[in-house]
């Protein structure tokens, strides 16, 4: 049989090449050309190779930034991934009382971040908000703007505030796609309600659950506005993640050449996780 | 293991629009005995899989009783019925392996778990799934997932009857055979009351003993499928059994007879009487097309009809005849003539049925006897 070669048809993939080109390879491009220079002014840059890599590597402001960041994301990931299921779970299959949950569990997710900030910032204020009233009226020493452990679990609060609808939002869905002759079956297999969650529900939930907890870890990996409003990332550094503290340094100090090269080792950190997630993931659903 | 009974059992999802109930079941009475092969047959939507999920205990009936050996259960879940159902699309934990899907309704009894190894292999066995046994089971095939399903239902020794809904709807046709045959195997070797929910003739008279043909919410005729094809007790047994279905005709009472068209159908004198004792207009005569006697020339007694259409199926010629206004078919044997253009037929009288309301005159009488002395009962 003879093919035809008709090599006309890349330039079929031409626009797709233009639109990554200008979305994403061009502006990252600019971002390397940044740090692997060292840029005084206009006319006066020098190439520096991975000086600027090795600097960062090294800086111990940024490595305890980059713990606190993994913390934070898991601990975030760990409580509202269970919780996204349990809310999704409890919520009302049909009816009115299902719309009415529906749009009360999706109103957080509709609030700026800088606004959930603030709302937090005021909320858990002693003085006037009524949740840091209501810790120190029951006697618990809450302040957010000078304990490092308030101020935590504040910032984690409020992401969970902020962001379980997500995950509930998405296992519901993930609930309601479930056929019902599944729980007929397993009624009729004498299935416990734990039997039921853990070999219907849940492996049901999976692909919905992968895209949440990719969905959450991303989001919470570059989270920057919420505990910027709320503490500014204090007191100290005790609440200061990684994209507030590449600010700093790209727009504060003017140290562009260590910014970039931290970005894109951020950038590298992001993928990374997310690809080590998704492919474990992947594995274990395949046969041995 | 136990005898299934109906106590005046109906079933309703609720009101109409209109206002009045619509019957999903109406009322009926019924036994499925210990240990037999049954379908219920009947079309979409005339309330088979309803009534099936009353018995395994998925639906709670409006009213009347299901009774298990004598014991009502009504108000015993699926969990506690000891039934098993197989539904229409295989249902199977995904992330569970063969082995598992087996095991787990023996696990969630906790059973000791050398005794569900031993039953889980016996299974794997009969159902020839000793080959996938460790595969992750939603990467089997639809037939596979279908055995598994089946499998889940016979692991259990407490097991008294298996439902099936319907259960070869996905599966391929060389396969349905070969499942169906399985399925047979199954329940001589176990011996349990099975009850096969399905639309097609042939599966229902493959699989089953007896069937019960469901039309409108009720069984309108319970028998062998031998009895179905030669004494359709409704109208609808008589056109749904059968392929191509029973010929019906609206005839009028007449002198010795019923007639239509002009046409005069002599009648025997027994149907005759019961015919006088009922009033109503809804009269039909029906013949099945096997029955039907068929000439190329005139005979004494037959009547003239026009050949429409002569289909050959290979074995069996099927024919299209017009007979006045009706149009009729016949169904002939390969070696049979073949009438052209015009045809002689007659009704042999033993195979010809009159029905009344649409069932069959003798059972129509009996229902309205039976009615006068409940009431002559009541009455005293």
């Amino acid at each position: 049989m003879n093919k035809v070669e008709n090599n006309k048809a890349w330039w079929l993939v031409l626009p797709v090449f233009i639109l990554v080109a200008f979305s994403a390879v061009i502006p990252l491009m600019t971002v390397v050309n940044y740090s692997v220079q060292d840029i005084f002014d206009q006319n006066n840059a020098y190439f520096v190779g991975v000086e600027w890599y090795r600097e960062i590597l090294l800086n111990t402001r940024l490595q305890e930034s980059l713990l606190r960041q993994f913390i934070y994301s898991f601990t975030v990931l760990a409580i509202e991934i269970p919780l996204g299921i349990a809310i999704a779970l409890m919520m009302p299959k049909k009816g009115i009382m299902a719309s009415f949950s529906l749009i009360v569990v999706a109103i957080p997710l509709l609030i700026p971040g800088n606004v959930v900030g603030t709302i937090w910032k005021i909320f858990g204020r002693a003085d006037i908000g009524l949740f840091g009233w209501l810790l120190n009226y029951l006697g618990m020493d809450y302040n957010y703007a000078a304990n490092p452990i308030d101020a935590w679990a504040t910032v984690v609060l409020m992401d969970v505030w902020h962001w379980t609808p997500l995950v509930a939002l998405l296992c519901y869905s993930g609930l309601r796609a479930i056929p019902e002759v599944f729980y007929q079956a397993a009624a009729i297999d004498r299935a416990s309600k734990w039997a039921v969650f853990r070999f219907i529900q849940l492996p049901r939930l999976r692909n919905v659950l992968v895209i949440g907890t990719l969905l959450r870890f991303m989001d919470s990996f570059m989270i920057y506005s919420e505990p910027f409003v709320l503490t500014g990332g204090g007191p100290g550094n005790s609440t200061t993640f990684l994209s507030q503290t590449l600010t700093k340094m790209a727009i504060g100090q003017f140290d562009l050449g260590p910014a970039a090269a931290f970005s894109l080792v951020y950038f590298l950190i992001v993928l990374l996780v997310s690809w080590l997630f998704f492919t474990t993931i992947n594995e274990m659903a395949k046969d041995k | 293991m136990s005898e299934i009974r109906l106590k005046s059992l109906a079933h309703s999802y609720g009101t109409s629009s209109s206002g009045h109930i619509d019957y999903a079941l109406r009322e009926m009475n019924h036994v499925w005995e210990q240990g037999g092969a049954y379908a219920l047959l009947g079309p979409s939507g005339c309330g088979k899989s309803t009534l099936l999920n009353i018995i395994s205990g998925l639906l709670t009936p409006s009213s009347g009783e299901v009774l298990f050996d004598g014991k009502v259960v009504n108000h015993l879940s699926p969990q506690d019925r000891n039934i098993a159902q197989v539904f229409q699309f295989p249902v199977i934990y995904d992330s569970m392996t063969v082995f598992d899907n087996l095991a787990f309704p023996l696990r969630n009894m906790k059973i000791a778990e050398p005794k569900v190894i031993s039953k889980v292999h016996e299974i794997a066995n009969i159902l020839e799934l000793h080959p996938v046994l460790k595969k992750k089971a939603h990467n089997l095939t639809v037939d596979e997932k279908q055995k598994v399903s089946m499998g889940r239902g016979l692991v259990r020794d407490d097991v008294s009857a298996i439902l099936f809904d319907e259960p070869l709807t996905v599966i391929d046709p060389q396969l349905k055979w070969k499942l169906r045959r399985k399925l047979k195997q199954i329940h001589e070797q176990f011996k349990l009351t099975m009850i096969y929910v399905t639309h097609d003739q042939l599966e229902a008279s493959t699989f089953a003993d007896k069937i019960a043909v469901m039309y409108g919410g009720k069984i309108v005729q319970f028998g062998t499928p031998r009895e179905l094809f030669e004494n359709p007790k409704h109208t609808f047994v008589g056109y749904f059994i059968g392929s191509p279905g029973m010929n019906l005709i609206e005839v009028t009472p007449c002198e010795n007879g019923v007639e239509f068209d002009g046409i005069k159908v002599p009648l025997e004198a027994s149907h005759n009487n019961l015919l006088a004792e009922l009033s109503t207009k809804n009269v039909k005569i029906g013949i099945r097309p096997e029955f039907i006697h068929v000439w190329d020339k005139p005979v004494a007694d037959a009547f003239e009809c026009q050949v429409l259409h002569i289909e050959d199926l290979g074995t069996y010629k099927i024919l299209t005849l017009k007979l006045a206004s009706q149009t009729l078919k016949a169904r002939l044997s390969e070696d049979h003539i073949l009438p052209e253009k015009v045809a002689f037929i007659s009704f042999p009288e033993q195979w010809l049925k009159l029905y009344v309301d649409e069932y069959l005159v003798e059972e129509r009488l009996e229902e309205i006897t039976a009615g006068e002395n409940m009431a002559e009962e009541n009455d005293v």
